[in-house]
């Protein structure tokens, strides 16, 4: 059982959330020009990251909100977790060489700040 | 204001209505082990879904309706026996008793409603939607722990925090009414489920100690 993390509620266990596959898989600009391979590619074609992988999880028993979660599939150590839309940290710190992306902690488990 | 023979007409038709988990009233109080743990319905209470940008215009309205509105999980937020209980970063769960209700002459929701105006927002009459099943006495929380993976330690879950997680494998909110109280929201297709879930689970209670 994985502990996600959740940037609004805190640590909680794996059953609480949803799956929601790849992160950072665009539309395509213009649907109608692709050919069916491309529209293929898109709709069902995956990475199979062996490592690192960006991917979207809702929190569906709790605050029912989408977030992006950088996680091992090696080891399922969850490496970060960031707002929907925003680019994947271990990339952009490849190319900027900043410092690396710190993991929102809540201030206490369960988010129950008191 | 609901002329009064609706308003007496609806009070009779509230005498008819059955709670969700009123089939198993009998059975939580065979059930409860006073002075241990004790299960009860509180029936009818009156819920309201608000989903508003707690920072924006609607949302303050809103909030002087309610007495503020919670901005963080597991804050709860109200006036008097108004409470509102955060579930998202912008959706929330008003609790009233059954009186505030407008088919039994209170102003809810439509005080609520009234101050949302045309703003951006939802205001739902959700006091349908889920029961209130209230779970009190000192193994409350040990009952609990038994389907609940939250840390239930007076030390992080304090009285006047709610969480919406699961309980007993089914989504549920959870709030700490007191030290020793829990009320929990199943939606009413759950509560019978659950209510015979934590039966069972404050069974081991009602025998004696072994030691």
């Amino acid at each position: 059982m994985l502990l996600i993390p959740c940037p609004n509620c805190g640590p909680r266990d794996e059953t609480e959330f949803h799956y929601g596959g790849q992160a950072h898989v665009a539309y395509p600009e213009n649907p109608a020009e692709l050919t069916d391979r491309e529209w293929a590619e898109y709709l069902f074609y995956r990475d199979n990251t062996k490592g690192a992988f960006a991917e979207r999880w809702l929190h569906s028993t709790g605050c029912r909100q989408w977030f992006n979660m950088l996680r091992d599939t090696v080891t399922y150590d969850i490496q970060a977790v960031y707002p929907m839309g925003e680019p994947r940290p271990d990339k952009e710190n490849a190319a900027t060489g900043t410092t690396a992306p710190t993991l929102t902690s809540p201030v206490s488990p369960e988010g129950a700040v008191k | 204001m609901a002329d009064t023979a609706a308003l007496e007409n609806s009070k009779k038709i509230q005498t008819l209505r059955k709670s969700p988990a009123s089939v198993l009233r009998t059975a939580f109080e065979a059930g409860s082990v006073p002075g241990t743990v004790e299960l009860r319905e509180v029936p009818f209470l009156t819920m309201a879904g608000l989903r508003v940008d707690p920072a924006g215009e609607a949302g303050k309205r809103l909030g002087t309706v309610t007495g503020g509105l919670p901005s963080a999980s597991g804050e709860v937020r109200g006036s008097g026996d108004t409470a509102v209980l955060w579930l998202g970063p912008a959706e929330f769960l008003l609790v009233a008793p059954a009186e505030s209700h407008e088919s039994l002459g209170g102003e809810l929701p439509r005080a609520l409603i009234a101050a949302l105006g045309d703003g951006e927002g939802q205001v739902v009459d959700l006091s349908a939607n889920r029961t209130t099943l209230e779970l009190s006495g000192p193994r409350a929380s040990a009952v609990l722990e038994k389907g609940c993976a939250l840390d239930l330690h007076p030390r992080v879950f304090k009285p006047g925090t709610a969480l919406s997680t699961e309980i007993g494998g089914i989504p549920a909110i959870l709030w700490k009414t007191g030290d020793e109280t829990y009320r929990i929201f199943p939606r009413a297709s759950f509560a019978e489920f659950l209510g015979r879930w934590l039966l069972d689970a404050m069974r081991e209670y009602a025998s004696t100690e072994v030691p």
